[in-house]
């Protein structure tokens, strides 16, 4: 009886230490890529430059880095989880809405707070519609995450004598950051501000990528059957990142509507929805910096080229797609990947 | 009359016209995506093709309303055939963000170059005399523009309807629709019937399209702005099959419809609170295979 309960205790201790071994494999490995490489410093060494280059522009500079954020959390679901959406916008524009109506009904106006309002309602309402939506796939989700977001605007809409419908609710004042920085005309404040919250927001994102939760999303995208079939509970993996996404696209939206000072229901509009969709994919999807150039490089051809001519804007844009999905289905940084690796090949 | 069955009577008629411009555009879309699962999000662009060539044809050719309206299905089907062969035929393969993302870099080309011809401002198309009076049925008079677009809607449900279900064309893309491997393997060519209903499908869009400045105007909008209601018309019918898109275009129509009579605040609310009711119920539709 002895005997064979220490074989079994034995055999069970096999079976942890070849365990431990595996994970400890694993771990190293989402360690390593979690280590920091020095490349990764230079977003924010040129967002502190144009800080200083462009003193003129920081409302401008606000924008891209909210939409920055707003991509950011886009490539969360779609980029690693590959949730295709088409209602993005809805999380936005909950967190642009819970910060405007929160100041104009309520008189909310300290900043800070407002956001991680804005994170919590958005979040809860990704929760809720993502438990009911993320069963289903292809044109279905679509269909059902565009319907998300214009129902919500319709609403809007619908009590516009609350929400200030299309009109909006302009002159927004917010009180001043921590109660010491008050808003510049100059939008250098809200600059700095809304930087410290991308980065804020980005190094928990990065954690979540290199997580081993991180790795059971990817996992997911690239082969959902497999993932169901090794006992991952997908479908509660999907919903949790679900809602962090929408969490951090309120925030992105709450800082639209900090910066802006007004907020109009076009933020739930099917355009934002498919223009972060676009910056995303321009940049590269599930690689974190993507966002960052996708949205900087959007945002800054948009502000030349919509001045020229925004039907020009529109045709280039539209070309831009068709171009990315038929030569460059990994973005800009797969491009410069694929050149690295082609220099590489050639050095050699 | 009392004043309710009035009401009553005026949704039906304008849900039923609304629904029939609604079936003409959406049905080529249901059955290309249920025969290659292709999101083409540029079917409302066709659809705005059509529309422009119906403004082009009536304003400075002076050629009659009905004539372009065959001339644009006609030109727009022909150079949808350019597309599928030269573009979509390359990403039947490739996930749904790839086809989504190529054909609404399709739809935002097609937007602007609308946008560079004819303005931003939208366009109405003259009419001839027949359509633009009103029938006076004793109780209250109807539109005939209206009248023409529910005798046509229900000429071509019926005419689909034989193709669909009598003919052995129709027959094969039902096999198609159904198992596409099985129907290749006994020797069907599912490639060209895609190339030809795809052609087809177009074309109706381009139908609808023109049909469509009367009942709301056109402007380059309209691409983007209408495709939502084709690709919900699509989502909530079942992909692929024509008797679910007829049911979900004749629901959505009419409730619309209804909801703009009764409570026009609240806009488009009631088509999407349909969808997702229905969808989350049926996710596949009301005839789509799960």
């Amino acid at each position: 009886m002895a005997v064979s309960d220490s074989k079994a205790a034995e055999r069970v201790l096999d079976v942890s230490a070849d365990r431990r071994q595996a994970r400890d494999r694993a771990a190293g490995y989402l360690l390593r890529r979690h280590h920091f490489q020095w490349p990764e410093a230079l977003p924010w060494i040129v967002a502190i430059a144009a800080f200083f280059l462009f003193p003129d522009r920081m409302t401008f500079g606000s924008q891209v880095l909210v939409m920055i954020m707003f991509a950011l959390s886009l490539d969360l679901i779609l980029g690693y989880a590959g949730i295709v959406t088409l209602g993005h916008a809805a999380f936005f524009g909950i967190g642009a809405y819970t910060v405007g109506l929160g100041a104009a009904r309520l008189g909310w106006t300290e900043p800070v707070s407002g956001l991680f309002a804005a994170a919590i309602v958005s979040a809860f309402v990704g929760f809720i519609t993502g438990w009911f939506l993320l069963r289903y796939r292809g044109l279905t989700l679509l269909m059902l995450t565009l319907a998300t977001a214009i129902m919500l605007q319709e609403t809007g809409n619908l009590r516009s004598d609350f929400s200030g419908g299309y009109d909006g609710l302009p002159g927004l004042e917010f009180k001043p950051l921590l109660g010491l920085f008050d808003y510049d005309l100059y939008g250098h404040t809200y600059y700095l501000y809304a930087l410290a919250v991308l980065a804020v927001v980005f190094f928990f994102v990065r954690r979540i990528v290199y997580s081993p939760f991180g790795q059971a999303l990817t996992g997911i995208r690239e082969n959902v059957k497999r993932m169901h079939a090794i006992g991952s509970p997908v479908h509660r993996r999907l919903v949790t990142v679900y809602s962090i996404a929408a969490g951090i696209a309120g925030i992105a939206g709450a800082l639209f509507t900090q910066t802006n000072a007004y907020v109009t229901l076009t933020v739930f509009d099917f355009d934002n929805s498919a223009k972060v969709m676009v910056m995303l994919i321009l940049g590269g999807t599930g690689r974190l910096y993507g966002a960052f150039l996708g949205a900087a490089v959007y945002m800054v051809l948009e502000d030349h080229l919509s001045k020229l001519s925004p039907t020009f804007w529109q045709f280039g844009i539209g070309l831009l797609l068709v171009l990315a999905v038929l030569f460059a289905r990994r973005g800009v940084l797969g491009l410069f990947e694929d050149a690295g690796q082609y220099l590489k090949r050639f050095r050699s | 009359m009392p004043h309710f069955a009035i009401i009553a009577v005026s949704i039906l008629f304008d849900g039923l016209a609304y629904a029939m411009f609604l079936f003409i555009t959406s049905v080529g879309l249901s059955v290309t995506m249920g025969l290659m699962g292709f999101v083409n999000l540029a079917h409302g662009a066709f659809a705005m093709a059509g529309g422009y060539i119906v403004v082009s044809l009536t304003r400075n050719l002076g050629i009659g309303f009905v004539p372009s309206l065959a001339v644009a299905a006609v030109t727009v089907g022909a150079v949808s055939v350019v597309f599928e062969r030269g573009l979509y035929r390359r990403l039947y393969k490739a996930t749904d963000l790839e086809q989504v993302l190529l054909t609404i870099g399709l739809a935002f080309m097609a937007i602007a170059t609308a946008t560079y011809l004819y303005g931003p401002i939208p366009k109405s198309v003259p009419l001839p005399e027949w359509l633009q009076g009103d029938i006076n049925l004793g109780f209250r008079s109807f539109p005939s523009y209206r009248a023409f677009l529910i005798v046509l809607g229900v000429v071509l449900v019926t005419v689909l309807w034989y193709a669909f279900e009598r003919t052995n064309i129709g027959a094969k893309i039902r096999a198609a629709v159904d198992n596409r491997r099985m129907a290749e393997s006994v020797g069907i060519n599912v490639d060209l019937l895609f190339t030809l209903t795809f052609a087809v499908g177009s074309g109706l869009a381009a139908l609808g399209g023109g049909l469509a400045i009367q009942l709301f105007g056109l402007s380059p909008s309209f691409a983007v702005l209408y495709l939502v209601l084709f690709l919900i018309v699509v989502a909530v019918g079942g992909l692929g099959s024509l008797k679910g898109t007829l049911m979900a275009a004749l629901v959505i129509g009419i409730i619309d419809t209804g909801g703009k009579y009764l409570l026009a605040e609240a806009g488009g609310f009631f088509i999407y609170a349909i969808t997702v009711v229905v969808l989350l119920i049926k996710p596949a539709g009301f005839y789509g295979r799960e």
